[in-house]
Formats: structure tokens, C-alpha cells, sequence
């Protein structure tokens, strides 16, 4: 039997895709704009972060007025729970892509197109997928797919590894001053985190489907 | 003389007051019951009335169909009731009309000994109505709303009496429907039921405030909170805390409506 409140659970997920399509979004722009010198998608991704955080909190305060007032048991708490920890990861996820838009801000103005670039792009190619198909393992409540993202977090840390050695090392940035240099490997780091919350967003879903 | 009239009892629009309580002191011989409650109560909502063993919210809901008029030692010591503007204690209401605008359902299920169709016939059969196609049309609108009919539609002419308990207290809300109120009192009513037959009245309730004005007393918070639009908690004859459900519940003004929800109290 449905229960008149089933709607609120249903309404609860709609959210969580939300900010996961956001959060996704916001990184993907965020790293275009910076690979692409297009300010234009910088700014976009900046602009996203506020409505990422609203969305939090409204997940936030969703589950605690459906634990308060529903009384959910079983599968139903279990995804409560996965939807608190999922939208604090993805709301993490859309501070990072901020962060990523606001240091290529500032190398974009100062340099005027980003440099060495290829370890970026497959670190961002492999970290939005990641977040792409943790959100959908959560849609489709699919297990599999949820592993496999987990998986994949490996490779990313090994890229940021290698892109952090290469620019701690200056080899691959001659006439970059220590600034510019700085704000890569920041940029690095915080693509290295998405995937760490695409990561922990899929064994929540290994959670609620276990 | 003046009546309550189905003109007179007809409330304002959703949201809007239509019962007013105000400085309303109740009290049984020597003991009172109830202290200055001063309340609103919107039309087309479910109000919960929470508070332990006692605290006089049982004997508040019978105020509202003056229920307590059957105990000889029960006054209204000071206030009044206002229902759609008509104070339900003045001397010239007729009771019996006020009982027809104001339904009640109790804790246990009571059908009469009589066929399903007769129970829910009952009522608009003493009001006159005597035309077999208007009573099979009450029966049937009043089972559909009761979410009853699918279930006894083949049998109408049983015994209520053979119904299951949850089927028997939906009987009882069908029948309270049957004369057309305009408020429907609950009084426990899923106590005595198990979960899926508490879901059920629990459903039907929801569905029922769409058109009715629904005020339930309920020793289960989590119903309260599940079924409720507004909630006022009770202790020791005077209410301590009313308002949205969501507030009451998630955000409790007065620490002891904090500790009740929380299972602290005493």
C-alpha cells in the first residue's frame, strides 16, 4: 500500500538528482571554461555554487521533517541517510568546481590561456564520468555501477600524483612564476576531490542497495 | 428559536477558523477538567489533540458535540464554543441537530447489529429519508469515501458484526458521514487496530479532510504527526502548546511539549 506521504520520498530524490546534475555540471563548466580560456563558462560555474548549497539545504531539512513526522523505517531511513551524506558530498563537489572556476579566473586574467593541460583534462574527463554514472547508480539503483565508479577513483589520484610532481617540479612550467604554478595544482587537487565525492557518493549507494 | 442550521454551520473558506474556542473552563462536580483554552480550529484540516492519560483532551473533543451533556456532573464553568459563529452552549441549539453537523467516531468500532447497508442507511432513515434509490446512493457515496466500497459492495446485506475490526471502524466513519457533517471527532480511533488497518484510516482520513473538518485525539505521536495539519498538546487540563504540526514536532516552543514528543515527560 502507498502511503499519502509517499510523494515526499519521491520528491527527496528528484532534489538529490538535482544537485548531483548541478554539482556535475558546475565541474564540467568550471574545467571547460578553464581549458577553453571561455570566461563566459567560468563565470557559469561560479554562479552555480549558490544554488547548489540552497538545494542542500532544503534536502537537509526534507529528511529531518520525513524522520520527524513519517517515522521511515527500513529502506526508507536507509535512503534518508544516503540522501544527508549524498547531498553533503555533491554539495562539496559544487564547492570544489567553484573553487576550480575562481583560480582559472584568476590564471585566465593573469596568463590569458591555461598551459599544459593534458593531464587536467583526462583527470576532469574521468572524474565527471565518475560523478555522472554515481549519480545514475543512485537513479537506477544500480549496484554494479556504483562499483565501478569506485574502481575508477584510483586512477584519478594516480593522475593528480603525476600532474603534482610535474608542476611541484617546474619541469613542465618554465617562465610559469610560483603562483600560477600554486593555483594548478590546487586545481588538480580539487578535480582529485570530486572524484573522491563521486567516490563516497557511490558507496552510499552500495549502502542503500546492500 | 434558533437552530443550527446546515446554513448557519456552513464554514468560510480552507484555512479559516471554524471553531472558536475561547476562555472555555470545563469541569466534572467539583474537579475541573479543563482551564481558560482559548483556540481556533480550521475548517478542512486535521487538528491532532496529544497529551497523557488525563490532561483532559478526550473530554475536550466531546465538548464539540456536547457528548458531555450525558454526564450529569459535567458544566461549563466559564467561555464558550463557537461553531461557524453559533455558541454550541446556548440554551436554544438543538443538540440533536448540533451532533448531525458534528459526527463522532469512537476508540472502539461500534456498528449496529444490523446489515452493512442498514448501518450506514441508518441515520438518513431517521432523518425522513424513505426513497430506496437515495439510500442506495448515501450508501454507496458514504462506503466509496469510507474506501469501504470495493471491499463489501457484494455483500451489503451481511452483518457489520462479521467485518474485520479495521473494516468495522471504517464502517463507523461511513456511517458518521452518512448525515453529512460538516466535523468529524475521532476519538483514538485506530487504538485498537493493527498497522495496515491504522495505514487505511490513516489514508482515509487524509482523503477525508479534502471535505470535512477533522479533529483527532491520539495517545501515537507518530500519527499525530502523520496525519495532522495542526497539533495542540495538552497536560493537566490546560493546553500547553497548538500550532502547525511541523513546528510542534520539529521545533517545540514550550520545553514540556519538548518533552513529551521526546518521551521524557515525567
Amino acid at each position: 500500500m502507498k502511503r499519502f506521504y509517499q510523494h515526499e520520498l519521491e520528491d527527496l530524490r528528484t532534489k538529490l538528482i538535482l544537485i548531483g546534475e548541478k554539482a556535475n555540471e558546475a565541474a564540467r563548466i568550471a574545467i571547460d571554461g578553464y581549458l577553453e580560456g571561455d570566461m563566459v563558462k567560468v563565470e557559469q560555474a561560479i554562479a552555480l555554487d549558490d544554488a547548489i548549497d540552497q538545494l542542500e539545504v532544503e534536502i537537509d531539512q526534507a529528511s529531518v521533517r520525513y524522520i520527524t513526522l513519517r517515522s521511515p523505517v527500513s529502506s526508507d531511513v536507509r535512503f534518508i541517510l544516503v540522501a544527508i551524506k549524498a547531498s553533503h558530498d555533491l554539495e562539496r563537489a559544487g564547492d570544489e568546481a567553484h573553487n576550480i572556476a575562481l583560480r582559472a579566473k584568476g590564471i585566465l586574467n593573469r596568463d590569458g590561456c591555461a598551459s599544459n593541460t593534458v593531464t587536467i583534462e583526462q583527470m576532469s574527463t574521468l572524474a565527471c564520468s565518475m560523478m555522472k554514472d554515481a549519480i545514475t547508480a543512485l537513479v537506477e539503483e544500480n549496484l554494479e555501477l556504483a562499483q565501478a565508479v569506485i574502481a575508477r577513483d584510483i586512477e584519478v589520484n594516480q593522475l593528480h600524483q603525476e600532474n603534482y610532481k610535474m608542476l611541484i617540479s617546474g619541469s613542465a612550467e618554465i617562465g610559469t612564476d610560483s603562483s600560477t604554478c600554486f593555483q594548478k595544482i590546487l586545481i588538480s587537487k580539487s578535480i582529485e576531490r570530486i572524484a573522491d565525492h563521486a567516490k563516497n557518493l557511490a558507496e552510499e549507494v552500495i549502502y542503500l542497495l546492500t | 428559536m434558533s437552530t443550527l442550521t446546515p446554513s448557519k454551520i456552513a464554514g468560510a473558506g480552507t484555512g479559516t477558523p471554524i471553531i472558536k474556542i475561547r476562555n472555555f473552563d470545563f469541569a466534572y462536580g467539583d474537579a475541573q477538567a479543563l482551564f481558560n483554552i482559548n483556540m481556533d480550529i480550521n475548517e478542512k484540516e486535521v487538528t491532532a489533540f496529544i497529551g497523557p492519560s488525563g490532561c483532559g483532551k478526550s473530554t475536550f473533543l466531546r465538548c464539540f458535540n456536547r457528548m458531555n451533556d450525558l454526564i450529569e456532573i459535567a458544566r461549563i464553568k466559564a467561555g464558550e464554543i463557537k461553531i461557524s459563529d453559533v455558541n454550541i452552549y446556548n440554551k436554544d441549539v438543538d443538540v440533536i441537530e448540533l451532533r448531525k453537523h458534528v459526527g463522532m467516531v469512537f476508540q472502539k468500532s461500534n456498528p449496529f447489529p444490523k446489515s452493512i447497508y442498514d448501518n450506514i442507511a441508518y441515520g438518513p432513515r431517521i432523518q425522513g429519508v424513505k426513497k430506496k434509490s437515495a439510500l442506495d446512493e448515501v450508501v454507496e457515496r458514504c462506503l466509496r469515501s469510507a474506501a469501504l466500497w470495493d471491499e463489501v459492495k457484494d455483500r451489503l446485506s451481511e452483518s457489520a458484526l462479521g467485518m474485520s475490526g479495521g473494516q468495522q471502524q471504517r464502517l463507523c466513519i461511513a456511517r458518521a458521514l452518512a448525515v453529512r457533517p460538516k466535523i468529524l471527532l475521532m476519538d483514538e480511533p485506530c487504538s485498537a487496530l493493527d498497522p495496515i488497518a491504522t495505514a487505511k484510516v490513516e489514508e482515509l482520513i487524509h482523503e477525508l479532510k479534502k471535505d470535512y473538518t477533522i479533529i483527532i485525539v491520539t495517545h501515537s505521536m507518530q500519527q499525530a504527526a502523520r496525519v495532522s495539519d495542526r497539533t495542540a498538546f495538552f497536560y493537566l487540563g490546560k493546553l500547553i502548546e497548538y500550532g502547525q504540526t511541523d513546528q510542534i514536532f520539529m521545533n517545540p516552543r514550550d520545553p514540556q511539549t519538548e518533552a513529551y514528543i521526546s518521551g521524557r515527560f515525567g
